[in-house]
């Protein structure tokens, strides 16, 4: 994948495959549920696999974003884009707050107090009142973008998949650019970057920030695709959920959070209604044998076989 | 009656020894952690399912083998420890050399295979586990009713965590426990087995959240999910005594239980996120946390 020609056809038959989905009689809901979920986890490996910061409690934007947009739309009637915008604005502002005090400790310690953080926002959501409590907020209506009538889930659907491209590629702009290169510096060798001058911490509640941010878009989209927000997109097992789906499919690698969001969401649509609580049990274990033997993840062996191969 | 803040004092006290009860817990499960963390450099998420099949080892061994309460006590944290010796030794020694991180997420990805299989065996709802005979009642002191059970939970794991203290800070094996926290392959050097050790303090850690979760199983309901809540809360206790310090572990455990109880009379509300909040101000005051060095 190291060609740019290679990696460019690579990008434009996934994106073929996107287009032409629905016509092959894929379920369209599913794949909006995934893509959205892609998104979370693309912006998660923005903080994991590019800045080398473990967050646990990722779930905190996602679901606040969605609870936020949601909010917007059944309480106030605002327009779609501006409940979205409201929504994200919301997560942005929160991981400041979130990122100013987590940044303080690194490693294990900064995966610890964001779990703990998110919690608040957890119990939170819990007990106020605009959330709708254990019931969560029902029949949000999707509207309409630019005159698009957003209910039609054809329409959705182009919209969703328009979304993770266009933060597919911000993405990858972003890891580029020589902000980016920063990043890695600081996550291979803290105490070095910080010798050359760079602000370590700027830089780090910047990605944390940015991640969070998109980590809301996510949240924002799951609660227009499914029309309901709920605590099941605050919840930890969430947070943990976007960490496995970045390890799984290669953390650090731009396509892996987009293939191991397929194979979590599939797993779970597929396995969900029949084999009950033994869905936790397989996920925990695909979680045991990715940190056991599969460290690089699906995409980052891949690769790593590729390289090998031209050797 | 006296009143307090405008409540009444019974009910403050009554809560504050509910806070009591919880800050044990806490206490007990986060010395754990800290025991671990030192030895194994690994950030055990899977304390709370330790926690968790320690009450329903109790409760198990009560309605299939008809062991009661006292048995449990010891029976329980021993089977508990003696899966974390497996454990140890199949999995979370393979993650010596590499990023801590990595014995974070194996551990968060055990702790959701004992709850999926606990759920599928018993179901997701609670159950119930009898008060034994001879700690039934309450004694009142005059100025409260004080329920015998809870101040055993409070004695007994007070004594525990005492002990552990003392076993680790001072005693010949508790030094050289610290010497191999410090530098592991110079005691090898010295002919201590460390992987023996290392194998036995994992066990003995999980062993502690095994006893607490007996302790707690006549006074909670025995769920699958009653330790994934805790263990988080237990993180923050972590953060803010800051894992390096076996005093401060039970100290701020104790110290964040009866905090949280306080709540619990003038702001109910925010009982359940008191511990996280007071967790970001220690940050932004002492970011190596209250016993924490450096």
């Amino acid at each position: 994948m190291e060609h740019p020609r290679q990696r460019q056809l690579l990008y434009l038959g996934l994106l073929t495959l996107g287009l032409v989905a629905p016509w092959l009689g894929v379920y369209t809901v599913y794949l909006m549920t995934l893509y959205c979920f892609a998104i979370f986890a693309c912006a998660f490996n923005l903080l994991l696999g590019f800045g080398g910061m473990l967050s646990f409690g990722h779930a905190a934007f996602f679901g606040l974003s969605s609870y936020v947009t949601g909010w917007l739309i059944t309480s106030l009637g605002s327009s779609t884009i501006v409940s979205i915008l409201g929504g994200v604005v919301a997560s942005c502002l929160l991981s400041v707050v979130f990122g100013y005090i987590a940044i303080r400790r690194s490693g294990i310690y900064f995966a610890m107090i964001t779990l703990a953080l998110s919690q608040i926002v957890y119990f939170v959501c819990l007990e106020a009142s605009f959330t709708g409590g254990e019931n969560g907020l029902q029949g949000v209506h999707r509207g309409s973008i630019l005159g698009l009538d957003m209910a039609q889930d054809s329409v959705m659907y182009y919209f969703v998949l328009f979304c993770l491209c266009a933060v597919f590629l911000a993405i990858e702009r972003i890891i580029e650019s020589p902000f980016g290169q920063v990043l890695k510096a600081i996550r291979e060798n803290e105490t070095r970057a910080e010798s050359l001058g760079y602000f370590v911490n700027t830089h780090k509640l910047i990605v944390f920030v940015m991640s969070a941010t998109l980590a809301g878009f996510a949240g924002s989209l799951k609660c227009l695709v499914l029309s309901f927000a709920t605590l099941s997109d605050v919840v930890q097992s969430t947070s943990g959920e976007v960490i496995l789906m970045t390890m799984l499919g290669g953390a650090g690698t731009l396509l892996g959070p987009v293939v191991g969001s397929a194979v979590v969401v599939t797993l779970q649509n597929t396995l969900a209604d029949k084999v009950g609580s033994w869905v936790n049990v397989i996920i925990g274990a695909i979680f045991v044998l990715c940190v056991l033997v599969f460290r690089k993840g699906i995409v980052g062996e891949i690769l790593a076989y590729l390289k090998r191969k031209e050797r | 009656m006296t009143d307090l803040f405008g409540f009444p004092v019974p009910v403050i006290l009554g809560q504050l020894m509910l806070g009591l009860v919880n800050g044990c817990f806490y206490a007990m499960l986060s010395l754990g952690l800290a025991v671990i963390f030192g030895l194994l450099g690994v950030v055990n998420f899977a304390h709370g399912a330790f926690y968790m099949l320690g009450a329903y080892g109790t409760w198990a061994l009560l309605n299939f083998l008809g062991i009661g309460y006292w048995g449990a006590l010891i029976l329980s944290p021993l089977i508990v420890g003696c899966l974390g010796i497996v454990i140890e030794r199949t999995m979370l020694k393979r993650l010596t050399q590499i990023d801590p991180l990595y014995g974070l997420l194996l551990t968060f990805g055990l702790s959701l295979i004992a709850e999926g299989f606990i759920r599928e065996g018993f179901g997701a709802s609670g159950q119930t586990y009898p008060v034994p005979e001879l700690l039934q009642g309450a004694v009142n002191v005059g100025f409260m009713i004080l329920p015998i059970y809870r101040v055993w939970v409070i004695v007994a794991s007070l004594t525990v965590c005492l002990i552990t203290w003392f076993v680790i800070e001072r005693t010949r094996l508790g030094s050289t426990l610290r010497a191999a926290t410090e530098n592991p392959q110079l005691v090898q050097a010295f002919g201590i087995n460390v992987p023996l050790m290392v194998s036995l303090t994992y066990a003995a850690g999980v062993a502690l959240a095994a006893f607490a979760g007996v302790l707690s199983a006549p006074i909670i309901q025995v769920s699958p999910l009653m330790g994934s809540s805790l263990v988080i809360v237990v993180f923050a206790v972590v953060v803010i005594g800051g894992m390096g310090s076996i005093m401060g572990a039970i100290l701020s455990g104790l110290l964040l239980g009866i905090v949280e109880g306080f709540t619990k009379v003038l702001y109910p509300e925010a009982s359940n996120i008191v511990v996280f909040v007071i967790m970001a101000i220690v940050l932004c005051w002492r970011p190596n946390g209250l016993f924490g060095k450096g």
